[in-house]
């Protein structure tokens, strides 16, 4: 069997916490604790939508410690292929879901003296259970937060009465940015930066730490994908001897499952390496969108993540 | 079913003996004639009922003496039980899993109240019944980790997961073959495994690691490892091997049966989950070579698999000089006759020696 | 000739590497002996601005090149006992971006490197580059006693007095690489020492 365990929950409550976001609270069914966690872990939430069934990771923003539920937020994305339209407008309280054990991608690195936290939008969900396990175990740390507008900051008021001195928060509309150089430049060494937002952000983060001679181990970054409708595709799976095709609003990792392969994942959004495929022929050309696979090997045609890349040409065949 | 605790030694007068059940569940480690390194990695999962896979922290005859031995250790060398300062969430980790673990699996032995932070915890074996606030280390007599290990069987090494690798940052470590947490403490995973031959060459600790970095909470996984000892003896470190060191030489051909053990280690390896370190328990079974020799199928095996192991293990292994007088006696014990796969006894199947 | 080809070895020996400029305002350098002459190989005007030079002499004469690099911040000390309260100091203060350089003897970068990572510099952070005495810091496995200098193999403990064999196993924690003695199971037999490398 591929992926984490599964814990069979119930959706306890619903909140629109603005426009796109909404929050999901689980309690196992059987009534039985929840395991605890480390501050910046997912789950894989599987959503039946229809005949496909959609597996998608969101960071757990409640208390690591507190085993009686976990809670999701989700943003609603109206290009996506569905998983977060799923959640928004079918899930409703009282409802069964199935949710992986968490898995942390994300994790704080506890040898640090200070945890530098920058988030972008809904990248600030991670950042909610490490604040939560810094205040419980101790920890210099610090936020810094940056959203389009008061009325979609998340959170927003939250941060600020909880945190006056740790939290800052910038909006885009009213020409707030975060002085990043400056804010880089003053930390002092031991340090750990961690961003979760749009790539745009963490390239911008990336760079900027290695302009200023930032230690590569300290900086740490998450970016889940969702993965992209794109056009249909066929598939020839060597080792199940199957072709199989890659619907128009589906991944080639779901089109695997549901033609019964069991491939192996972990996070689904690019970022784990668990779904790495190798390429054993092909004729087009791929759509590489993984976090995962470096620069050359996305050019070497040797590999691909089934779960958020695609591929368009006329042949293409997968070790699996 | 209780388990019957021995008064046993494992120094000086070595009065350590396995009973005929323990004989029966030793964790013989090889499931085939020979011996080459794999990641021979598996679900920890259970096992047959009785077997030494069946419960998450296995217990058995040896462990009251096992953790008196322990404590005989530290007091002697504190430094064998150590933890860098940013693993003290994991101790709490490692301590929470031991506990729930044993109050589940043998609810006769231990028990483990839980009210919040309020926890009590009953030992009965070692007549211990303490109660402390979980996460405050001023209500334990030792830091999380010491305190627990001192009340389990086995090594612990508690592993740091960043910069995708293993870092050896905490453990207990008294029943080791021969390395040392106090010199290894703070390496990756490629570091304390540095000095191991042959396995770096065949990819075997890049592959590992793959594998252990990806243990997620709630999916433990196993594998046995082996070595040689002279004597029942627990303590092989390095530490103290200029005192060990020359038992190595007391083997004879009249002595060899009781004195030589094979040392087995029962690795598992456990998701933590408030600090995402992983735990990595190394249980030693130790099983003289007349006990061993009781089992048809071990006999045949042992003699193909050390007379053909290759000379670089059998020198990291410790037993290079002594394969000669090994495998004089260990040949009396195979027929020629073939062995069923797997590495279980197979006492109904195997047909006894054939003169 | 101050520099040395280390043979291939196990995976925690550590390799040392050869001092490049890096990008950044503040440059911490920590050399011994023959060091000196990898700070001067590295050395450019646009460094020395930010540069804090900490120089162990041991004998050697080029603290007057050093100085006339004309770095912001210089220190000659006698030993690196007598600098390290020093170096602690000076990582106290540092930012994340301050560059590390560390050249000379492996017993010198050893221990500045732990100071480093002590304060939150991941080691592969910090460059370095071996220059001068191969001779080792060792530590006794038996009786944990650090022997400096140690230039043959096996050697004494200077501590417990033992017969230790060299292995190139090495804590960066301790800043030494791991002495065990050698006729344990054969008590006196000694075999006459050699240099490491020979």
């Amino acid at each position: 069997m591929s992926g984490a365990e599964k814990i069979d929950v119930t959706v306890t409550e619903i909140v629109a916490v603005n426009e796109l976001v909404t929050r999901f609270k689980f309690e196992r069914t059987d009534g039985g604790l929840l395991p605890t966690f480390s501050g910046g872990a997912h789950t894989v939430v599987e959503m039946k939508d229809g005949a496909i069934t959609r597996m998608n990771p969101y960071s757990l923003m409640s208390d690591p410690m507190d085993q009686s539920a976990y809670t999701i937020s989700v943003r609603r994305d109206d290009e996506g292929r569905g998983g977060s339209l799923f959640m928004h407008n079918n899930v409703s309280v009282g409802d069964k879901m199935v949710i992986s054990y968490p898995v942390n991608l994300f994790s704080l690195d506890l040898r640090a003296k200070k945890q530098l936290f920058i988030a972008g939008g809904i990248g600030i969900t991670p950042f909610l259970s490490q604040i939560k396990q810094m205040e419980r175990l101790g920890g210099a740390w610090e936020l810094h937060y940056a959203c389009r507008n008061a009325a979609l900051g998340s959170y927003v008021d939250e941060l600020l009465s909880a945190h006056p001195y740790e939290a800052h928060v910038y909006y885009d509309d009213e020409k707030q940015a975060i002085a990043l150089e400056e804010l880089l430049n003053g930390q002092p060494v031991g340090t750990h930066v961690y961003v979760c937002g749009p790539k745009g952000m963490i390239n911008w983060v990336r760079a900027t730490t290695e302009k200023l001679g930032w230690p590569r181990e300290a900086v740490h970054y998450e970016e889940f994908l969702a993965p992209q409708p794109g056009k249909p595709f066929e598939v020839k799976l060597a080792v199940s001897n199957k072709v199989i095709q890659v619907g128009e609003d589906e991944s080639l990792l779901e089109a695997m499952e549901r033609s019964g392969v069991d491939a192996p994942y972990l996070c689904r959004g690019g970022a784990c390496g668990q779904c790495e495929t190798r390429v054993i022929d092909y004729s087009g050309n791929f759509i590489h969108r993984d976090h995962w696979l470096e620069d050359d090997e996305h050019a070497s045609g040797e590999k691909i993540m089934p779960c958020v890349s695609r591929f368009e040409g006329k042949t293409l065949v997968l070790d699996r | 079913m209780t388990i019957q605790f021995n008064e046993e030694t494992f120094r000086d007068d070595y009065t350590f003996k396995n009973s005929d059940w323990a004989i029966q569940r030793f964790p013989f480690p090889f499931h085939e004639d020979s011996y080459m390194y794999s990641v021979n990695m598996e679900q920890h999962r259970g096992g047959p009922e009785g077997s030494i896979y069946e419960k998450r922290f296995d217990v058995d005859e040896h462990y009251v003496a096992e953790m008196r031995d322990r404590a005989m250790v530290l007091a002697d060398d504190p430094l064998r039980c150590q933890s860098l300062p940013h693993m003290t969430l994991a101790g709490w980790d490692l301590l929470e899993l031991i506990m729930v673990s044993k109050s589940e699996d043998y609810p006769d032995l231990f028990e483990l109240h839980r009210d919040g932070d309020q926890w009590r915890w009953v030992n009965k074996p070692l007549g211990i019944d303490d109660t402390f606030t979980f996460l405050d280390e001023t209500t334990l007599p030792y830091g999380p980790m010491e305190y627990i290990t001192r009340q389990a069987q086995g090594d612990f090494c508690v592993l740091d997961q960043r910069d995708d690798n293993l870092w050896m940052d905490a453990g207990t470590v008294t029943t080791q073959a021969d390395w040392s947490l106090d010199f290894d403490i703070g390496m990756n995973f490629f570091e304390w495994h540095a000095p191991v031959p042959l396995a770096h060459e065949k990819g075997i600790f890049v592959r590992a690691l793959k594998f252990l970095l990806n243990i997620q909470q709630g999916s433990p996984a196993r594998r046995l490892n082996w070595t040689m000892t002279v004597n029942p003896l627990l303590d092989t470190s390095p530490e103290n091997y200029h005192k060990w060191g020359i038992q190595k030489t007391t083997i004879t051909p009249d002595n060899i049966g009781q004195k030589q053990h094979l040392r087995v280690e029962l690795q598992t390896f456990f998701r933590l989950p408030r600090s995402n370190a992983l735990v990595f328990p190394i249980r030693c079974y130790l099983c003289n070579f007349d006990d061993m020799m009781t089992m048809p199928k071990w006999g045949r095996r042992l003699h193909r698999v050390i007379r053909d192991l290759p000379e670089e293990l059998a020198t990291y292994k410790g037993f290079i000089d002594n394969r000669p007088m090994m495998l004089d006696y260990l040949a009396k014990f195979d027929d020629g006759l073939p062995t069923s796969p797997g590495i279980w006894p197979d006492k109904d199947s195997e047909p006894p020696l054939q003169a | 000739m101050s520099k040395f080809e280390f043979p291939q070895s196990i995976r925690s020996r550590p390799v040392w590497g050869t001092l490049e400029p890096r990008a950044g305002k503040h440059h911490l350098m920590i050399a011994d002996a023959q060091g000196a002459e990898a700070i001067l190989d590295v050395a450019t005007p646009e460094l020395m601005t930010g540069a804090h030079i900490i120089f162990i002499a041991k004998g050697t004469d080029y603290g007057d090149k050093l100085r006339a690099l004309n770095p912001a911040q210089y220190y000659e000390g006698p030993s690196y006992e007598a600098a390290a309260s020093r170096i602690q100091r000076v990582l106290q203060d540092a930012k994340m971006s301050t560059q590390v350089y560390l050249s000379g003897t492996e017993s010198l970068m050893g221990q500045a490197m732990r100071e480093c990572t002590n304060a939150g510099i991941p080691y592969t952070a910090v460059q370095t580059e071996h220059r001068g005495s191969t001779a080792r810091r060792m530590q006794c496995v038996h009786c944990k006693g650090i022997t400096e200098d140690v230039a043959i193999d096996p050697f004494v403990c200077s501590h417990c007095g033992l017969n230790l064999f060299v292995r190139d196993h090495y804590s960066r924690r301790l800043a030494a690489y791991q002495g065990v003695c050698i006729d344990a199971e054969d008590p006196g037999n000694v075999p006459p020492s050699k240099g490491i490398y020979e």
